[in-house]
């Protein structure tokens, strides 16, 4: 890039031009699902994709939310309450030690668990599925906690380090010199200053359980035991070519999520701050 | 001296006790879900095994010496490693921009902020089957597009020449969200004072972008470079819901092809052998490429 000094600003034209064909990009895609959403199937196979739909006819949303969509909406919920509560506590308890005290094997352990991150869950899906299989947890949405919570935690543990270790040591010394132990000064101290970065932690983990595929497709099999990713794959074969029909499961399906990230933007973005800075 | 070494010893057992109570529930499940499953997925490999009977027969390393001659297995590798450069090429330059222009505009940008981040929050499987109807030849808006502009119908799916470069595409509308919130956070740790300090001195929004932003960056840049890397590089839903590797292995990846040689044909031994072709491959890529990005700082 050479530097050219005129008063004429090429660069704020390349901006708004580059601003508005992003908007383009993302918004096409949605503007077609919506569409979509809005018309039935001869419609769409008559009139095409942008032409404006006759009437508001809500009758897709209808059959979605009168259909079977609650209960994938239900596992997903459950499975994403249980693992978030079980996956903070642990990353918290493990990210205590390794951001506040000397130990010779606290680099080897953290370096592990940080190199956790880039391991394909491919390679452990053949065994993990043969696990389940074992212990009779195949099929369950029980089956989908345990490895959730390891492919969430190094990163959680990853940002809750980061996150503790900028927390001032002088509030856990004074704790101490109180008759803290270093487990009230865990519980009492250092868990609840670290609440912003568990907030974070649980959007950002939370989108990722809540859209996780390849487990949930791998160890459930009956619908009743399936989470939300998949209800779109079952609506599939059920309304097999009715496009309208698919693409109002779909909306349905990622609306709680959006709803979510419009309230929490600038929480996620903090978090990541603490993750990516040092990262 | 007795009682104080009795002290101190105590203390030191104490502290032993609370690390490994602390560190125990992770370090467990860490074990259990991955490094447990990483290490039978190679003894698997060693074996020939349908999953379900009882007939597993040891057979040393043919799966291994298959997967080295396996044509399938290379050409998913070399899709997996365009789809890593094209990524980095398209994600990087695209989010950082965004990120700059949402840093500069502040508040007034937040419904950009919003739309722009919509894709990340969307399931793969969701954008997957969004895309497939999307690009659909007959009432995909591709082919609408192109029909209001006197073509015909345009099947990017369907055509193998297309279909990889197609998929590069979405996974890119996908993630460059990701990217952006990355670099932005990256913004958000540079002081406000800083870009102060250098408009007073004179300088352009394009000086400061070049010779100070982009410095401080570095770090960001870094991490996300070696983030898109081993996602890339272990991609997996999108390409499976949208293509499953079709047409003719055109968009296989490595996990498309292990994914379906264990749950379609029913190879387990086979299909872990690629598993765990599939991890060495990832984690010598990983490594290299950290340890390059940390040599070029001194």
């Amino acid at each position: 890039m050479t530097k050219t000094k005129k008063r004429f600003k090429p660069s704020s034209v390349i901006t708004a031009i580059l601003v508005a064909f992003w908007f383009v990009v993302c918004l096409i895609p949605f503007v077609f699902m919506i569409m979509c959403t809005l018309k039935n199937q001869k419609q769409l196979m008559k009139f095409g994709v942008f032409s404006l739909p006759k009437s508001f006819d809500l009758s897709n949303y209808v059959e979605v939310f009168t259909g079977n969509i609650w209960h994938y909406f239900l596992n997903s919920v459950i499975v994403m309450a249980v693992t978030l509560v079980i996956l903070l506590l642990f990353s918290a308890f493990a990210a205590y030690p390794l951001s506040r005290w000397k130990f010779k094997l606290n680099k080897p352990i953290y370096a592990l668990v940080v190199a956790c991150m880039s391991v394909p869950i491919h390679v452990t899906l053949l065994p993990i599925f043969m696990m389940a299989v074992g212990t009779g947890l195949y099929d369950s949405i029980w089956a989908l906690v345990g490895p959730y919570v390891a492919f969430n935690l190094p990163i959680s543990v990853f940002i809750l380090v980061t996150f503790m270790a900028s927390i001032p040591k002088e509030l856990e010394e004074a704790a101490d010199i109180d008759g803290c132990g270093r487990y009230g000064r865990f519980w009492k101290i250092m868990l609840p200053l670290s609440k912003p970065g568990l907030s974070t932690l649980v959007i950002y983990d939370g989108v990722n359980i809540w859209n996780e595929f390849s487990f949930a497709l791998t160890l459930t099999q009956t619908s009743a035991n399936r989470t939300l990713p998949l209800a779109v794959n079952e609506f599939q074969g059920q309304y097999s070519m009715n496009i309208p029909m698919i693409m109002t499961v779909l909306f349905v399906s990622i609306l709680p999520m959006i709803i979510v990230y419009i309230f929490t933007k600038d929480k996620l973005i903090e978090g990541m701050m603490a993750g990516a800075v040092k990262g | 001296m007795g009682i104080h070494e009795a002290a101190v010893k105590r203390r030191r057992t104490g502290e032993f006790t609370a690390i490994a109570v602390f560190l125990a529930p992770a370090l467990l499940v860490i074990g259990i879900f991955i490094i447990y499953p990483i290490i039978q997925s190679f003894i698997t490999s060693g074996y020939e095994w349908n999953g379900y009977s009882s007939a597993k027969t040891f057979i040393g390393l043919d799966n291994w010496k298959k997967l080295l001659t396996d044509s399938t297995f290379w050409g998913a590798f070399r899709n997996n490693i365009l789809v890593m450069v094209l990524s980095i090429v398209i994600q990087m330059p695209i989010g950082l921009a965004l990120a700059t222009f949402l840093n500069r505009a502040g508040k007034k940008a937040n419904i950009a902020k919003v739309i722009w981040f919509i894709p990340m929050l969307m399931s793969s499987v969701a954008i997957g089957y969004l895309f497939r109807y999307a690009l659909d030849p007959t009432t995909g808006f591709v082919t609408a597009i192109s029909k209001a502009f006197g073509g015909g119908k345009v099947d990017l799916l369907g055509n193998p020449g297309t279909v990889l470069l197609t998929c590069i595409f979405i996974i890119a509308w996908q993630f460059t969200p990701f990217y952006m919130v990355y670099y932005m956070a990256g913004y958000g740790g540079i002081s406000a004072d800083i870009h102060e300090a250098a408009m007073i001195d004179g300088a352009t929004e394009k000086d400061y972008f070049w010779n100070i932003a982009l410095p401080l960056l570095k770090p960001s840049i870094k991490s996300a470079v070696v983030l898109s890397i081993v996602g890339s590089l272990k991609y997996f839903d999108l390409v499976y819901v949208m293509t499953d590797g079709g047409p003719s292995h055109a968009s296989e990846l490595m996990a498309t092809y292990m994914y379906d040689t264990a749950f379609k044909s029913y190879q387990m031994g086979y299909a872990s052998a690629i598993a765990s072709g599939m991890f060495i491959l990832i984690s010598v890529i990983a490594i290299v490429t950290m340890k390059l990005l940390n040599r070029k700082e001194d």
